[in-house]
């Protein structure tokens, strides 16, 4: 919706009477998908997230004035660059974030870095964000592809399960996540048995399952997301999958996902997140607080990667009492360290690429579940510095050498 | 198949003969004017989409076939004019008529498919071809599957013009819009037209006459599909963006229902149905959650009380042809 | 065991038969469509978006009312399949002078809007749906392993699909129905009340569709968007199987599943676009589908 935060305005007014001498102005928008498939993911929610880290950051930096706006992409690179270049153009708009979906995602950067302005990604997962699309104006929060596939991937090999099937989506992004995992599976002494390709959108994965059961592979690797991965999960739950001793790896899946299926079906499946809600209390009391306007719901890793990026950009602004120069700013966001209640402490790289650990989840049986939103036990924690592309491999030619 | 409302079933009123060339001036001068006062990114798209709405509504509103996938040829257009541009290194106009040449083989080839059958089973088979041409555009390597063309270069017109100046970029889009528009006006008011609209009213009737229905249709078609493919060339360069949303059904939806709202059948109604559908969709989108639901609401209110859309209820008010 | 074409018997007659299940589906699916357009001349396009009520309505019986699937069969079809006959009553009704033209946008607005207001309310991920407890598990048949529940898609559908057949065109509810359909005056002429027969056959068309999404929702993601992946392979297969015919739609939703099966297991990436290369080949020899009447 379209609001103005008057209410930091108003805070900032009454707070400080005398000490209005450094007011810094600063226009936010949330560009994400609000109506569609990554609505759960981001969406509405994100919007809240950034509320909150307004409303957290004015309250201890009055002189600072916030507005918000949001948008909704639909999923269409057209539309979000119609959004963007008019947010940027005509609206003023300091910083564009979240934005679900890599297309979009590469679209937006590229407008950013031509207008100078700031673009943080919560939501899309393309790893070449950081890599050969990397620019000055762009930093890559939450996840990202490359992440997923080697914490999935490298973390199962480990504990065991050393050989693997794919059931990938046929376009460009489940053939990289395919490709990502494969190579973390094989270089850590794993094997690829095969591989399916199926179309997306997929309906009915019982034919694929059946090639999957044939290969006796102890992981079956899901390379694609959303409503496929859901179907390819509950077709396996009828087709007796984890009963016959194989096992799920979702490669790309979100607590929204996990409550779509519910319990009894999702049981046993291993993922990998950067955040999740019931993991410490500062988690926990944070979505109580976000849960006050999104009621029933719980919030995924990417609307705390709007809260974290959106507080630690309103940081750099401050120390820079600007918000007009976006390579400016985003380079103080990597100078300085980063540090909020839901991520912790982390840093920044030179290709824009936020740093922090990463968790194996397992979705825990019906029976271990005490309430609802109980979803993971997690498994295992893989350190910051392990979790992401070493620099090197990126080839964002902002690295040199 | 049956014919389309006619707007002008009453008798006109004396004003019919300018009453077009009227509303012509208006909309050019409307158009010369807007950059100043609205966003004109925003308005090269809406020119864009009006015109590949009019081509779309010289198929439906002529020649009385539905095409279910018109969006086949906006976004294949879209694709080839993107690609040469920014992998070939082709300069504008040259990427434009690439884009545009794409569409007019792609229609050669789907109408002589389609053309043999009427009605329904025409709106599936080019339907089917749509939906087989977005399975391959999803897969195949040059378009960039989800992600599209990215970063299209708007190059230098004719080798001096340079594109990236917002008003040398409209000027080229106005330009092609009135080309468009001026083209298929042409087309409906000559001979030709006249026996495409003689096929609409009774195919029988024009057969019996010693028309071969069958080659007139296809001419259309073509026509159509060209002009549609001249707008998603255009588009491509505008935005600098081709996505597999310009071939996706939704996208022959969509210029269903601006024709709708605008006016079957009448030569203004695509362009005022493409400005106000446009219009909604970014006024909506802040309001995202319900686009849908408005334009499904729009889609049964134009159907059930507003048949002859915007443009063909003012015509039918004051009866005039528009 | 020998292979064919590279591919080991097991696997093969495994798909085939998996396959076949889906082919009961899409048979279910697109008899609603057919006898929708084969009696009453109108082109649904909110057929999926009804299907997609059936499994949702499922949901809340099951969330609300405790309504297992069982009940859930009969009960959310009559449910959905009563708003269908609102809408045909206040909507469609106006429409029959016109070109089928705008039935078809009609139906294709009202399908955006089904689908609009359940994402607003329930979000896009989905909602949980299990296999009921009595049909869980499955038998090992030696070249595959066979839920229970897949057993009883095929059971269920060609039961439907054959009563359906049966009654419109063995008994003389149908022939009434078939002759309101051809010559509307003469059969009001003998008494018989043509409007209620329309709106209540749109109803039962409509119940169809929700049914299959009953019979979905248990293994397919339950999801607002489940309908407007499915009507366009539905539509095209009551093309191919001829617009006025039921007996088409139910052949060639069998048809489509086997052909659709052997496509998944020797060009997995093509499996969707075999259906519109089918369609439109047929098309192109037999212009009114493969049982069709009308030329």
């Amino acid at each position: 919706m379209r609001k103005t935060l008057g209410l930091a305005a108003l805070t900032a007014a009454l707070a400080c009477s005398g000490a209005n001498a450094q007011q810094v102005s600063v226009k936010i928008g949330v560009l994400s998908d609000m109506s569609s498939l990554y609505a759960d993911i981001g969406g509405p929610g994100s919007v809240v997230a950034a509320k909150m880290a307004i409303a957290d950051f004015t309250k201890a930096n009055p002189n600072v004035k916030v507005e918000l706006i949001s948008g909704d992409h639909q999923n269409k690179p057209d539309v979000g660059s119609q959004l963007a270049n008019q947010w940027y153009d005509v609206d003023k708009v300091d910083l564009i974030i979240d934005t679900p979906n890599s297309g979009v995602a590469f679209a937006v950067s590229q407008i950013t870095a031509t207008k100078n302005k700031v673009f943080v990604v919560s939501g899309a997962a393309a790893s070449d964000l950081t890599g050969p699309k990397c620019n000055a104006n762009t930093v890559h929060w939450t996840y990202d592809t490359w992440m997923l596939a080697n914490g999935t991937g490298k973390a199962l090999v480990k504990t065991g399960g050393d050989s693997w099937f794919f059931l990938t989506a046929d376009y460009a992004f489940g053939h990289a996540l395919e490709r990502d995992t494969a190579a973390a599976v094989e270089k850590n002494g794993g094997k690829v048995l095969g591989k399916v390709r199926h179309p997306l959108n997929t309906n009915d994965f019982s034919s694929f399952l059946l090639q999957a059961q044939a290969s006796k592979a102890k992981i079956i690797g899901l390379a694609n997301a959303g409503g496929d991965t859901i179907n390819a999960i509950k077709a396996g739950a009828e087709f007796g999958i984890v009963k016959g001793g194989q096992k799920f790896a979702g490669l790309l899946v979100f607590a929204s996902d996990v409550a779509a299926l519910g319990l009894p079906t999702a049981q046993g499946l291993t993922l990998t997140e950067t955040w999740y809600w019931d993991m410490n209390d500062a988690n926990r009391a944070w979505t109580k607080r976000w849960q006050q306007e999104r009621a029933g719901k719980f919030p995924t890793m990417v609307q705390a990667g709007v809260y974290s990026g959106l507080t630690h950009y309103l940081k750099a602004v401050t120390a820079l009492k600007s918000a007009a120069d976006g390579k400016a700013v985003v380079a103080q966001m990597k100078t300085t360290p980063t540090d909020d209640p839901l991520f912790g402490k982390g840093t920044i790289r030179a290709d824009g690429r936020k740093l922090h650990p990463a968790y194996l989840l397992e979705v825990k049986a019906p029976s271990e579940s005490k309430y609802p939103g109980d979803f993971y036990n997690v498994k295992a924690t893989i350190p910051a510095d392990e979790a992401f592309r070493p620099l090197k491999e990126g080839s964002c030619p902002l690295v040199s050498g | 198949m049956e014919h389309v409302v006619d707007p002008l079933a009453t008798k006109p009123s004396a004003l019919r003969g300018q009453s077009e060339t009227i509303f012509f001036v208006v909309m050019v001068v409307g158009l010369v004017v807007a950059p100043f006062v609205t966003y004109p990114l925003f308005l090269m798209q809406a020119m864009c989409f009006a015109l590949f709405a009019c081509a779309f509504n010289l198929l439906i509103g002529y020649v009385g076939l539905l095409s279910f996938g018109h969006a086949l040829y906006f976004g294949w257009a879209s694709y080839l004019s993107a690609h040469s541009a920014k992998v070939w290194g082709f300069p504008p106009e040259f990427a434009i008529l690439t884009g545009t040449a794409t569409a007019a083989v792609l229609g050669l080839l789907a109408g002589s498919l389609a053309i043999r059958r009427q009605g329904i089973y025409f709106a599936m088979i080019t339907l089917a071809l749509a939906q087989m041409m977005y399975f391959f555009a999803l897969q195949a390597k040059f378009t960039g599957g989800e992600d599209g063309i990215q970063a299209v270069p708007r190059g230098y017109l004719f080798g001096v013009i340079d594109l990236k100046n917002e008003i040398a970029m409209y000027v080229v889009v106005l330009v092609v819009f009135l080309a468009g528009f001026l083209f298929i006006y042409r087309i409906i008011h000559s001979p030709f037209g006249e026996v495409l609209k003689a096929i609409r009213e009774n195919e029988q009737r024009a057969i019996s006459l010693g028309y071969k229905t069958d080659r007139y249709k296809l001419v259309a078609f073509v026509l159509s599909t060209t002009l549609a493919g001249l707008a998603g060339a255009t588009k491509a360069i505008v935005l600098q963006l081709a996505s597999l949303t310009d071939v996706n059904w939704p996208m022959s939806g969509e210029v269903v229902l601006m024709t709708l709202v605008g006016g079957l059948g009448t030569i203004f109604g695509p362009v005022v149905g493409s400005f106000v559908i446009l219009v909604m969709q970014y006024k909506l989108s802040i309001v995202g959650e319900w686009v849908l639901v408005i334009q499904g609401m729009i889609f049964v209110a134009c159907v059930l009380l507003f048949r002859r859309g915007i443009v063909g209820e003012i015509a039918n008010w004051l009866r005039l042809r528009l | 065991m020998f292979e064919i074409f590279g591919v080991p018997s097991n696997a093969l007659f495994g798909q085939l038969l998996i396959g076949l299940i889906n082919g009961s589906f899409y048979a279910l699916l697109s008899l609603g469509l057919a006898v929708i357009f084969g009696m009453l001349n109108i082109i649904n396009f909110s057929h999926g978006a009804q299907y997609m009520l059936g499994a949702f309505v499922a949901y809340l019986l099951l969330q609300y009312s405790g309504l297992g699937y069982w009940p859930a069969l009969i009960v959310a079809p009559i449910l959905v399949g009563i708003t269908g006959m609102i809408v045909e009553r206040l909507m469609l009704r106006w429409l029959y002078k016109l070109d089928h033209l705008y039935g078809l946008l009609l139906t294709f607005g009202l399908a955006l809007i089904f689908e609009g207001v359940t994402r607003n309310y329930f979000g896009s991920a989905g909602l949980p749906y299990t296999v009921p407890d009595s049909l869980q598990g499955g038998r090992n048949l030696g070249f595959m392993f066979l839920p229970n529940y897949r057993a009883w898609v095929i059971v269920a559908s060609l039961t439907i699909c054959f009563g359906t057949w049966f009654v419109i065109e063995r008994t003389r509810l149908g022939a009434y129905l078939r002759a309101a359909t051809e010559n509307p005056t003469l059969v009001r002429a003998f008494g018989i009340n043509v409007p209620r027969m329309i709106t209540l056959t749109y109803g039962f068309g409509v119940a169809l569709a929700a049914f299959a999404g009953v019979m979905a929702a248990p293994i397919y993601n339950v999801s607002p968007q489940m309908g407007s992946e499915l009507i366009i392979v539905v539509f095209a297969v009551v093309v191919i199987g001829g617009m006025g015919s039921i007996l088409g739609a139910i052949v060639t939703g069998f048809g489509l599943g086997v052909v659709e099966g052997l496509t998944k297991v020797f060009f997995p990436e093509a499996s969707n676009t075999v259906i519109f290369v089918v369609m439109a080949i047929v098309l192109l020899v037999r212009p009114a589908g493969l049982f069709g009447r009308r030329a």
